[in-house]
C-alpha cells in the first residue's frame, strides 16, 4: 500500500468520523423511497409530518449525540483504568473509597443532562398527544388479520373496507412484498387527519413511521391519533402487537394525494364499497366497542 | 472459623441428599443445573428463531413443526407461523423466569449470601426445597402447554410473554395451552414468593455478630432489594393471571369489554409486577458485580453506601415506572408526562453505580482474571443497554421504536447481554469455590470473546432495525430488513457456539482436578466465603465468625 493511499485512507476515516451523524440522519434519508423502509437503513425513516420532523430532530441531534457520548466516555473510561491501573502499571493498589465532591458530580451531571433531554422531550409529546381540529376522520379497526377503514358520511364518505395484505403472487411492478395491500385508505395532502382506532377482536397497533404516528387497537376503547402529511405518496405501516398467527402479515397503507383527487376517490368509493358484506363488519366492529 | 461436621448433623447421600435436600448449597447446586436446562433450551429456540430470520421468507419453522408436532404439510406453513410465536413466548419465559432468575436467585444467592452474612444456612431450609421443587415442576408445565391446542386447531400459546388478553383470552386462544402457562407461572411465582420470603429473614436474622446491615456485603444487598421487589410484585401478577384464568374458565369478564371488563387493566397489572421483574434480573448482577470489580482491583468496593442505596432506589423506582411499557395504549398526556419522568429519573442512581465500578477500578491494581473480564464486559453492555433506555423513556420517541427490533435490541443488551454476562462473571467468580476445581481460565476467555462479539453482533444491528421500523415477534419482513437481520443471525450463531466453550471448560475443570483452596483470588477477595474451604464443608459456621474490621467505613 502506497503512502498515498494511506494517507487517503486515514482522510476519508477522519472525514466518515466527522460526517457519520450527518450520514444517520440525512443521507439515508435521501436515498430513499418514502413510506417504506430503505435497505440497510442505519436511522430514522424518512418523515413527513412536522411531529416526524420533530421527533428526528429530537432523536438524531439530542437522544443519539448524548447517548453516543455517553457510551462512548464509559468506554474509554474502562479502557484507561485498565490501561493505566493493571497490575503491571500499578502494582500497589490505593486504598481510596470516598469522595464526596466525586459522588455529588455524578450524580449531578446526569440529572442537568435529564433535565435537558426531558425539556424537547416534553413538549413533542404534549405535540402528539394534543389532537390538534381534523377536518377529516377515519375509524381504523384492527381484525385478525387485517385493518378495516370507515370513512364517516358528514365528511363525504359514508363508506368502509377491508385492507388486506396482497399475497405474494398477486404482486405488481412497483408492489411490496408483505407491505402493499388491496385497498389504500386514501387521505387529503396538508390536511389534519385525526384516526380513531379499535379492534373487533383481540389487540392490534397501528404504525406509520413516516408519520411518525403508532396506536394500539384496544377492543372496547377508541383511541385517537393524528396526522398532517406534507408529502403525496404512499406510506406503509405494519401491525405492532402480536395478534397470533398472522401478526406479521396485516400492514396497513394510506395513500396521500391533493384534495380534488381525495374527492374523487371518495366518490368512486362510495358507489365501489357500496357492497352488501361491509355493514355486516361494521355491526360486529361496533358490538366490539 | 470453618468447623467440621462430624456427628450433630446428618448428611444424606445420593437421591435423598438432592431430592429431599434442606442444605443451601445443594438445592443452589440444584438451581444452577435447572438453570443450564432452562438456558439450554431457551438459547437453541432462539437459534431456531435466528435461523428463521436469516433471510426474508419462511423457511425454517413449518419443517420444525413438522418435526414437533407431526403437522400435516398442507397446513405447515400456518403451523410453522403458529409455532414461531410459540417460540418466542417460551423463549422469553425460559429466560425470565428458568434461566437468570434460578440462576442468580436460587443457584447463587442459595449458595452465597448465607455464607457472606455468615450463616449456617438459610433461615428456612425446608421452605427453601420447596421453592425449588416448585420452580422445577413450573419448568414441566411450561414445556407441556407446547405441546397441548392454544389458538384454535394449533399446538402452544403464541402471544408473547407479556400474554395480553383478548389474545390470551378465549378469544385468541381457547385451548389449554394458555392455562398450562397460567398455573406454570403461579407455581413459579410461588416459589420465587417463599424463596424471597427466605433470603429476607435469613438476611435480617442470621447475620453473624458484628455484621451490620451497612457493613454486609453488596451481594446481600442486592438480593435483599430483589427478595422484596418479588414479594411485593409477584403477587399482582398472581391477581392478575388468576383473573385471566377466571375469565378464560369460568365466565368472568375482568378483561373482557363486552362485559365491561378492561384488557388494559391486565396490562397495567402485568407491568406492575414485570418492571420490577427487569430489576430482579439484573440487581443481583449489580451485587456481584461490585464484589468482582472490588477483588480484582484490589480495592474495596467505592462508595459502599451508596452502592447499596442506589440499589435501593432502584427498587423504588422500578415500582413506580410500569406504564413506561404502555405509552401507546391510549394513556393520557399528563400519565405519560408522569412516567417519563419517573423512568429518566431511574438513570441517576444507575449511573452512580456505573460510576462507582469504574472509580472502584481507578487507583487499583487490576489482575485480569477471567471473571473480571466478564465483569468489565457486563459493566460496557449494561451502559451500552441503559443509554437506549434513556431513548426508550421519552414517550415521544418511544412513540417511533415501541414494538419495534429497537426496543427488542435494548432489552438484549440489558438482559441477554449483561444479565447473562453477570451470571457468567458469577459463575467463573464462585465456580472454584463451589466445586473446589479451578478451571482453564484461557477457556474462559475465550468463552467471553465468543459470546461477546456473538451477542453483540446480533443486537447491534437490531438498533438499526428497529429504527427503520421493523416490528418485533415477526416471522417475515420486508426486504429491505435483510441485511442487518443476515449479520444479526450470524452473531446469534457465534454466541451460540460459544455455549460450546463454556461446557468444554466446565467438563475441562472437573476432569482436570486442579484444587482451589480457600481463595485463588488473593489479597482482594475480602468477603467471608474466601475464609472457608473449597468446597465449604457441608455446613459451614457451626461457630460463628465475629466480624469486627471496619472495612466499609
Amino acid at each position: 500500500m502506497s503512502t498515498d493511499t494511506r494517507q487517503l485512507i486515514s482522510r476519508g476515516a477522519s472525514l466518515m468520523a466527522l460526517v457519520l451523524p450527518l450520514i444517520l440522519s440525512a443521507s439515508y434519508s435521501l436515498a430513499q423511497v418514502e413510506g417504506q423502509p430503505a435497505p440497510g437503513g442505519v436511522g430514522l425513516p424518512v418523515t413527513v409530518t412536522d411531529v416526524g420532523h420533530d421527533t428526528q430532530f429530537f432523536y438524531n441531534w439530542i437522544l443519539l449525540p448524548v447517548i453516543t457520548f455517553i457510551a462512548i466516555s464509559v468506554l474509554g473510561l474502562l479502557l484507561y483504568v485498565s490501561w493505566r491501573f493493571n497490575e503491571n502499571a500499578n502494582p500497589v493498589p490505593s486504598k481510596l473509597t470516598h469522595h464526596t465532591g466525586l459522588e455529588i458530580v455524578w450524580t449531578l451531571v446526569p440529572i442537568l443532562i435529564l433535565v435537558f433531554i426531558s425539556v424537547p422531550s416534553f413538549r413533542l409529546l404534549t405535540k402528539q398527544v394534543e389532537i390538534p381540529e381534523a377536518k377529516v376522520t377515519i375509524k381504523v379497526t384492527g381484525n385478525q388479520w387485517y385493518w378495516s377503514y370507515k370513512y364517516p358520511e358528514d365528511q363525504g364518505g359514508g363508506f368502509g373496507f377491508d385492507q388486506l395484505m396482497k399475497a405474494e403472487a398477486d404482486l405488481e411492478p412497483g408492489d411490496v412484498r408483505l407491505l402493499s395491500v388491496d385497498n389504500e385508505a386514501v387521505v387529503p395532502v396538508n390536511e389534519v387527519v385525526k384516526l380513531q382506532i379499535t379492534a373487533a377482536d383481540v389487540i392490534h397497533s397501528f404504525v406509520i413511521p413516516a408519520f411518525s404516528i403508532r396506536m394500539d387497537a384496544v377492543p372496547g376503547r377508541l383511541n385517537e391519533t393524528w396526522f398532517k402529511a406534507e408529502k403525496e405518496g404512499v406510506y406503509y405501516g405494519q401491525c405492532s402487537k402480536i395478534c397470533g398467527k398472522d401478526h406479521a402479515f396485516m400492514p396497513s397503507a394510506i395513500r396521500v394525494v391533493s384534495r380534488e383527487k381525495y374527492e374523487e376517490w371518495l366518490a368512486e368509493s362510495k358507489k365501489k364499497y357500496a357492497a352488501a358484506e361491509m355493514p355486516v363488519r361494521l355491526a360486529a366492529s361496533e358490538v366490539a366497542r | 472459623m470453618a468447623s467440621s461436621t462430624a456427628g450433630a448433623h446428618d448428611h444424606p447421600i445420593g437421591l435423598r441428599r438432592f431430592l429431599f435436600s434442606t442444605n443451601h448449597k445443594d438445592i443452589g447446586t440444584l438451581y444452577l443445573i435447572l438453570a443450564v436446562i432452562g438456558g439450554l433450551v431457551g438459547m437453541l429456540m432462539s437459534v431456531a428463531i435466528r435461523a428463521e430470520l436469516m433471510h426474508p421468507g419462511i423457511s425454517v419453522f413449518p419443517g420444525l413443526a413438522q418435526m414437533l408436532y407431526g403437522a400435516d404439510p398442507s397446513m405447515a406453513t400456518d403451523a410453522g407461523k403458529n409455532l414461531y410465536n410459540v417460540f418466542i413466548t417460551a423463549h422469553g419465559l425460559l429466560m425470565i423466569f428458568f434461566m437468570v432468575m434460578p440462576a442468580m436467585m436460587g443457584g447463587f444467592a442459595n449458595w452465597f449470601v448465607p455464607i457472606m452474612i455468615g450463616a449456617p444456612d438459610m433461615a428456612f431450609p425446608r421452605l427453601n426445597n420447596i421453592s425449588f421443587w416448585f420452580l422445577a415442576v413450573a419448568l414441566i408445565l411450561l414445556v407441556m402447554s407446547m405441546f397441548v391446542e392454544g389458538a384454535p386447531g394449533m399446538m402452544g400459546f403464541g402471544g408473547g410473554w407479556v400474554f395480553y388478553p383478548p389474545l390470551s383470552s378465549n378469544i385468541g386462544h381457547p385451548g389449554p395451552a394458555m392455562d398450562f402457562i397460567i398455573l406454570s407461572l403461579h407455581l413459579a411465582g410461588a416459589s420465587s414468593i417463599l424463596g424471597s420470603i427466605n433470603f429476607i429473614t435469613t438476611i435480617f436474622n442470621m447475620r453473624a455478630p458484628g455484621m451490620t446491615l451497612h457493613k454486609m456485603p453488596l451481594f446481600a444487598w442486592a438480593m435483599l432489594v430483589t427478595a422484596f421487589l418479588l414479594v411485593l410484585t409477584l403477587p399482582v401478577l398472581a391477581g392478575a393471571i388468576t383473573m385471566l384464568l377466571t375469565d378464560r374458565n369460568f365466565g368472568t369478564m375482568f378483561y373482557d369489554p363486552a362485559g365491561g371488563g378492561d384488557p388494559l387493566l391486565f396490562q397495567h397489572l402485568f407491568w406492575f409486577f414485570g418492571h420490577p421483574e427487569v430489576y430482579v434480573l439484573i440487581l443481583p448482577a449489580f451485587g456481584l458485580i461490585s464484589h468482582i470489580v472490588s477483588t480484582f482491583s484490589k480495592k474495596p468496593v467505592f462508595g459502599y453506601l451508596g452502592m447499596a442505596y442506589a440499589m435501593v432506589c432502584i427498587g423504588f423506582l422500578g415500582c413506580i415506572v410500569w406504564a413506561h411499557h404502555m405509552y401507546t395504549v391510549g394513556l393520557s398526556l399528563n400519565a405519560q408526562r408522569y412516567f417519563v419522568f419517573a423512568t429518566m429519573v431511574i438513570a441517576v442512581p444507575t449511573g452512580i453505580k456505573i460510576f462507582s465500578w469504574i472509580a472502584t477500578m481507578w487507583g487499583g491494581s487490576i489482575s485480569f482474571r477471567a471473571p473480571m473480564i466478564w465483569a468489565i464486559g457486563f459493566i460496557f453492555v449494561f451502559t451500552m443497554g441503559g443509554v437506549t433506555g434513556v431513548v426508550l423513556a421519552n414517550a415521544s420517541v418511544d412513540r417511533q421504536l415501541h414494538e419495534t427490533y429497537y426496543v427488542v435490541a435494548h432489552f438484549h443488551y440489558t438482559m441477554s447481554l449483561a444479565a447473562v454476562f453477570g451470571v457468567f462473571a458469577g459463575f467463573y467468580y464462585w465456580f472454584p469455590k463451589m466445586t473446589g476445581y479451578l478451571y482453564n481460565e484461557t477457556l474462559s476467555k475465550l468463552h467471553f470473546l465468543f459470546l461477546f462479539v456473538g451477542v453483540n453482533l446480533t443486537f447491534f444491528p437490531q438498533h438499526f432495525l428497529g429504527l427503520a421500523g421493523m416490528p418485533r415477534r415477526y416471522i417475515d419482513y420486508p426486504d429491505a430488513f435483510a441485511s442487518w437481520n443476515y449479520l444479526s443471525s450470524l452473531g446469534a450463531f457465534i454466541g451460540a457456539f460459544s455455549m460450546v466453550v463454556f461446557f468444554y471448560t466446565v467438563i475441562e475443570a472437573f476432569m482436570k482436578k486442579r484444587y482451589a483452596g480457600y481463595n485463588p483470588w488473593g489479597s482482594g477477595a475480602t468477603t467471608l466465603e474466601w475464609t472457608l474451604p473449597s468446597p465449604p464443608p457441608f455446613h459451614q459456621f457451626e461457630t460463628l465468625p465475629r466480624i469486627t474490621g471496619a472495612e466499609h467505613q
